[in-house]
């Protein structure tokens, strides 16, 4: 590939790895990246031989300045990228990236509320960022993340955010198949759980959820039923309804 | 190396450039869907020189009606064909205002604005839709009335629409002043700044 159409920069695959059998962390290196606040997306643009192109959006893992940057990708069934880019893109391919985009869903060190983060799925990508972000600056903010996810072998990053030295607490919530010994039988968040497993709404924390469109819905619903104003939640959807 | 091939779906005229088709209806908001009852609900254009235009909901779904049958398209890059709904045409709700600004800012229920200029909202392009695919407008997708601009990128069609504010200049809204771009022709590939 030659120099990038303008507004795109051009991304060389340096690494990559299995997250879980369906979903891959792509490490791109990016020449003039110009830096990305946690939270942000990229358009990932590919282009075949004869010309034809495919554009999508996907948001960003990593945190901090340079010209790296991490993607998390789903391999979605019917997927046109995804697929591609799960299966296919090899070490020093390259694609096309227009960013960063977006500056509304992002958490920034100099932020002093408390953080809840709340992740459907693989809406766990930009809140994985906002916890590397609030470890890279150090941040004395409360920030904790509740990740539901349908099964234990859907999690991605799990040694991770689960690492002693994480600063930010997980908690870990199973929509369909539980852990041997969980003490909570599998079933969709609730209000009950969401009272118990977040910070309540008197500290005034801050709240990102991000996650398929009918999790975001229902979370963000629940939420504002148990106290939380409207304008301290952040979302971010992904998926058809 | 990898080549990618694509899905070859053939050269949909229909199709803006750097869109793809969707028979979902992806929902993407910045914060909670805020509930509105229609009691409750309102609907103003407020001019320059303070004049105020208001309709409840009784008087907005008494004016007379539209039925559109339009293709949306995302910024996001999903498109979607020949998506049907109702609503009144802002030309209605224009009838009586008297305005010499050239921009308006639409506000929503929830706090979200988006900015467009006058002429693209008149003439027939743009409507408050309460209606989607034969029922009535869900929450989610911006009921119980949403700003319907499907000849612009689908963040200018603002859900959950209270009402217009008429601006001598074109101010940002939301998105606008988040790096998104001030027109979103999705023709033109208008996305950012």
């Amino acid at each position: 590939m030659t120099s990038p159409a303008p507004g795109w920069f051009t991304g060389r695959l340096t690494r990559a790895h299995l997250l879980t059998a369906y979903a891959r962390s792509l490490t791109f290196s990016v020449p003039g990246w110009p830096g990305h606040e946690a939270g942000q997306h990229v358009d990932v643009r590919l282009t075949a031989p004869d010309g034809y192109q495919a554009v999508r959006s996907y948001s960003i893992a990593s945190a901090g300045p340079g010209e790296e940057i991490e993607l998390a990708i789903d391999r979605l069934p019917d997927g046109e990228v995804s697929p591609f880019l799960v299966d296919d893109l090899e070490l020093g391919d390259t694609v096309e990236l227009r960013g960063p985009l977006g500056g509304w869903f992002v958490w920034r060190p100099e932020l002093t509320q408390p953080v809840q983060l709340i992740a459907g799925g693989s809406g766990v990508v930009p809140l994985v960022a906002m916890t590397r972000a609030h470890a890279q600056a150090g941040s004395r903010v409360p920030m904790q993340l509740l990740y539901s996810l349908r099964m234990p072998d859907d999690a991605w990053y799990r040694e991770e955010l689960s690492r002693p030295s994480a600063t930010a607490r997980i908690t870990w919530h199973y929509t369909r198949t539980v852990p041997p010994g969980w003490s909570r039988s599998a079933g969709r968040l609730t209000a009950e759980d969401l009272e118990r497993e977040t910070l309540p709404p008197e500290g005034k924390p801050l709240i990102y959820i991000c996650g398929p469109t009918g999790f975001v819905e229902t979370v963000s619903h629940a939420l504002t039923t148990l106290g939380h104003a409207p304008d301290t939640i952040r979302t971010e959807r992904f998926g058809g309804t | 190396m990898a080549i990618f091939e694509g899905r070859r779906r053939g050269d949909n005229p229909e199709l803006p450039p750097g869109q793809h088709l969707t028979e979902s209806f992806p929902v993407l908001s910045a914060g909670p869907t805020p509930s509105i009852e229609t009691a409750d609900w309102e609907f103003f254009i407020h001019t320059e020189t303070g004049q105020a235009h208001r309709w409840n909901w009784d008087q907005f779904i008494a004016l007379p009606s539209e039925d559109i049958t339009v293709d949306i398209h995302c910024v996001t890059s999903w498109s979607k064909l020949g998506t049907s709904w109702k609503g009144v045409s802002l030309d209605t709700l224009f009838a009586e205002v008297e305005t010499s600004s050239d921009f308006v800012m639409a506000h929503s229920y929830g706090g979200y604005t988006t900015n467009l200029a006058l002429e693209e909202v008149l003439d027939g392009r743009a409507w408050i839709a309460y209606e989607y695919d034969g029922g009535e407008l869900e929450p989610e997708h911006g009921g119980p009335a949403r700003l319907l601009v499907p000849h612009l990128y689908f963040w200018k069609s603002a859900k959950w629409v209270r009402g217009l504010v008429m601006q001598d200049e074109d101010n940002p809204g939301f998105w606008e002043q988040y790096g998104y771009n001030m027109h979103g022709d999705p023709w033109q590939e208008e996305r950012y700044s």
